[in-house]
């Protein structure tokens, strides 16, 4: 199907969009357009961050927008994290939909009593009388020396609160569909982009559509080890898997696209199916998502389980800066051929 | 209490701000009435000697105009329009409780009467203000938006967060700091280098003004001046009132017998209560009689013990309920 393709290399997504007559544009052009088509359709939408209104326009994804809708929906804000998303709090329980934006979210430590303690709580605290709809836009990357504030993913964080959803889309179809999911849900929602994965480009409908929250989806069936991937790592999956394919392995690659909640239910059937495991994630190991999959797994499927479940993972290091440090700190595709390698 | 700047307030008003004043002190003696039976299953902040405070306030608020307080909200909630039976029953831990014995006494809501949320973590509330504020402008509604907090609360950085970016945008939001000179037990010279809170304002660009908060018309004049310029574009204002808390931080009991502060100084303050203070003011004025100003304190009570008996009597939650509301359902 178009809209579960993933491509690696530019000739392959112009052959196979232009053959269909489909629309490719990239992760960042989907993620502008998702919110002009929300910002068009819904008076109650706005958008705030710090630099929102600027020529860079987030790393290209708000650009233009301020011109279009005028500085009031596209907020420029004071460089208070935690006071702001207060403030992005107090607008949603009064009926507006604002997409707070960080561009990088090792600045959402700052604001962990507003989320955790506030917008998490709120609806339930209330009783389900008083809910927060707020999309709190963070990006994540990797390399040219960023080092440890401003390259940590932290998703697992807010998986383990209660309150909140996370979402965290690979491809271009699923950055604008979840988005508008996200905007459209009335939950508290981490929307979570790995810039590296900004300029890939895929099929995108020119329409509005949704991509529901909470379904994972398979971006390559394969029969001998099922292999979780998160956000950029499907990138790498998928060139691991080719590798793999010419010594015979054939690799199922799952792409859960929300990680609170999780579809569970495809990662079992997956694994009833392959009965070997690899979670390869773009974070720390201790506590990450990995781990809580591989619970789950062995919570309710383990005996379909050949092999131990492997984890590709950043080591539980800060981020280093010399590039040096910086290749033995990620983990490529290489290390997903490794993992599988080992589960057979 | 000087009635001179007073002159101009209607009696119906002064009986008004009468009713809501008793009716916070006698919910909050109530309250420590029945706690040591432990069947109120919540940490309870009691607001006595503070109640002028919330009165004179919200009195000045439309129902729409929105609301948050903290974690000693009590006296706000009343004073703000909440059906006292709600806030019983959430007390109890009931299904009927205004939070469906999900929020208890620390978090109550109200969305019917613009009460939409209660933080009990320190200054937690003060941004939300500003976002109802922020969303009352986008949508031109014309609503004004209220926080109220301690001084505690000061200490925080929300507080100057919010006031920056409230004074900035010129929203329409209202800073009530009740400054009690406690943050639990820690007194305010210990945390912070001047105590006139007031002041602060003018770092941001905005009005500040102190007042007495346990006179009940001084409180309700500000409030009027702020809501009113504030409802009309003219941004927000932050008003200390200065006040005293006669209870411990949390619980019925006083908390000078621990050491926590001198007696000299509770008794100092019991002396200015808010509540005779107004009350002798009223009989003076010939607004109200001694019989009149007992039948108030009367039916405040009658209507507290149904409201004690329908919470105490009205069934708690199912356990499955335990699940429900952690999201929110889009219909």
């Amino acid at each position: 199907m178009p809209w579960t393709k993933v491509y690696i290399d530019k000739t392959e997504y112009e052959d196979a969009l232009d053959e269909k007559g489909l629309r490719g544009i990239s992760f960042r052009d989907a993620i502008r357009e998702a919110q002009d088509q929300l910002l068009e359709s819904n008076s109650n939408v706005f958008i705030m961050g710090e630099g929102v209104d600027d020529p860079g326009g987030v790393f290209g994804t708000t650009s233009g927008l301020v011109q279009k809708y005028g500085k009031r929906r596209i907020l420029d804000i004071p460089i208070a994290e935690n006071g702001l998303t207060g403030v992005a709090i107090g607008s949603a329980i009064a009926g507006m939909m604002p997409i707070f934006v960080h561009m990088r979210m090792d600045f959402l430590p700052i604001c962990m009593d507003q989320i955790i303690n506030h917008a998490a709580k709120w609806f339930y605290m209330s009783g389900g009388r008083v809910n927060v709809p707020l999309v709190i836009r963070s990006i994540i990357g990797r390399g040219w020396g960023s080092a440890a504030q401003h390259s940590q993913a932290l998703h697992a964080l807010f998986t383990h609160i209660p309150g909140l959803k996370v979402v965290m889309p690979s491809t271009p179809y699923d950055a604008k569909g979840l988005l508008m999911s996200a905007v459209n849900d009335g939950n508290t929602i981490l929307f979570i982009e790995h810039r590296w994965i900004y300029d890939y480009v895929g099929y995108v409908p020119e329409d509005i559509y949704a991509v529901p929250i909470g379904k994972g989806v398979i971006r390559r069936e394969g029969r001998d080890v099922t292999v979780v991937a998160i956000s950029q790592m499907v990138y790498e999956t998928m060139k691991a898997a080719k590798a793999l394919e010419s010594e015979g392995i054939d690799i199922e690659i799952i792409d859960p696209r929300t990680l609170k909640p999780i579809d569970e239910d495809l990662i079992f059937e997956s694994v009833k199916k392959t009965g070997r495991l690899v979670i390869a994630d773009v974070a720390c190991r201790t506590g990450g998502i990995g781990a809580e999959i591989a619970c789950r797994v062995s919570e309710s499927v383990v005996e379909y389980l050949k092999a131990p479940v492997k984890r590709v993972n950043f080591p539980d290091v800060p981020v280093p800066c010399s590039p040096v440090l910086e290749n033995a700190f990620y983990p490529d595709f290489n290390s997903i051929i490794d993992a599988v390698r080992k589960c057979l | 209490m000087n009635g001179n700047c007073f002159q101009d307030i209607q009696n119906d008003m002064l009986l008004e701000l009468c009713r809501k004043i008793l009716l916070i002190r006698r919910f909050e003696e109530k309250v420590v009435e029945v706690y040591p039976e432990q069947d109120m299953k919540t940490p309870v902040h009691l607001c006595i000697g503070q109640e002028a405070i919330a009165a004179g306030v919200c009195i000045n608020l439309k129902k729409e105009d929105y609301m948050f307080s903290n974690h000693r909200n009590h006296g706000h909630c009343l004073a703000k329009g909440i059906d006292p039976k709600m806030l019983l029953a959430e007390f109890y831990g009931k299904k009927a409780g205004c939070c469906k014995g999900k929020g208890g006494s620390m978090h109550p809501v109200a969305p019917e009467c613009g009460i939409f949320g209660t933080s009990a973590i320190v200054g937690g509330c003060i941004p939300l203000a500003v976002g109802t504020a922020l969303a009352s402008v986008m949508r031109g509604d014309g609503r004004v938006s209220v926080a109220f907090f301690g001084d505690g609360a000061v200490d925080e950085g929300t507080f100057h967060e919010s006031l920056n970016f409230a004074s900035l945008k010129k929203l329409p939001v209202i800073f009530i700091c009740e400054n009690n000179f406690y943050a639990t037990s820690s007194h305010i010279s210990a945390r912070q280098p001047h105590s006139n809170i007031a002041k602060r304002a003018e770092g941001y660009g905005i009005k500040g003004i102190q007042v007495n908060g346990n006179e009940v018309l001084e409180v309700y004049k500000a409030a009027q001046e702020a809501i009113l310029g504030s409802r009309k574009g003219e941004g927000p204002v932050l008003i200390e009132c200065r006040t005293y808390r006669w209870k411990g931080h949390v619980g019925p009991d006083c908390d000078y017998e621990k050491g926590c502060r001198p007696l000299q100084e509770l008794q100092e303050w019991t002396a200015k209560c808010p509540v005779n203070s107004y009350k002798d003011y009223l009989i003076r004025k010939g607004v109200i009689t001694t019989e009149g100003y007992q039948e108030m304190i009367d039916k405040i009570d009658s209507e507290l013990e149904s409201a004690l008996r329908f919470a105490r009597e009205s069934p708690f939650p199912e356990e499955k309920e335990l699940f429900d509301d952690v999201y929110y359902m889009r219909k």
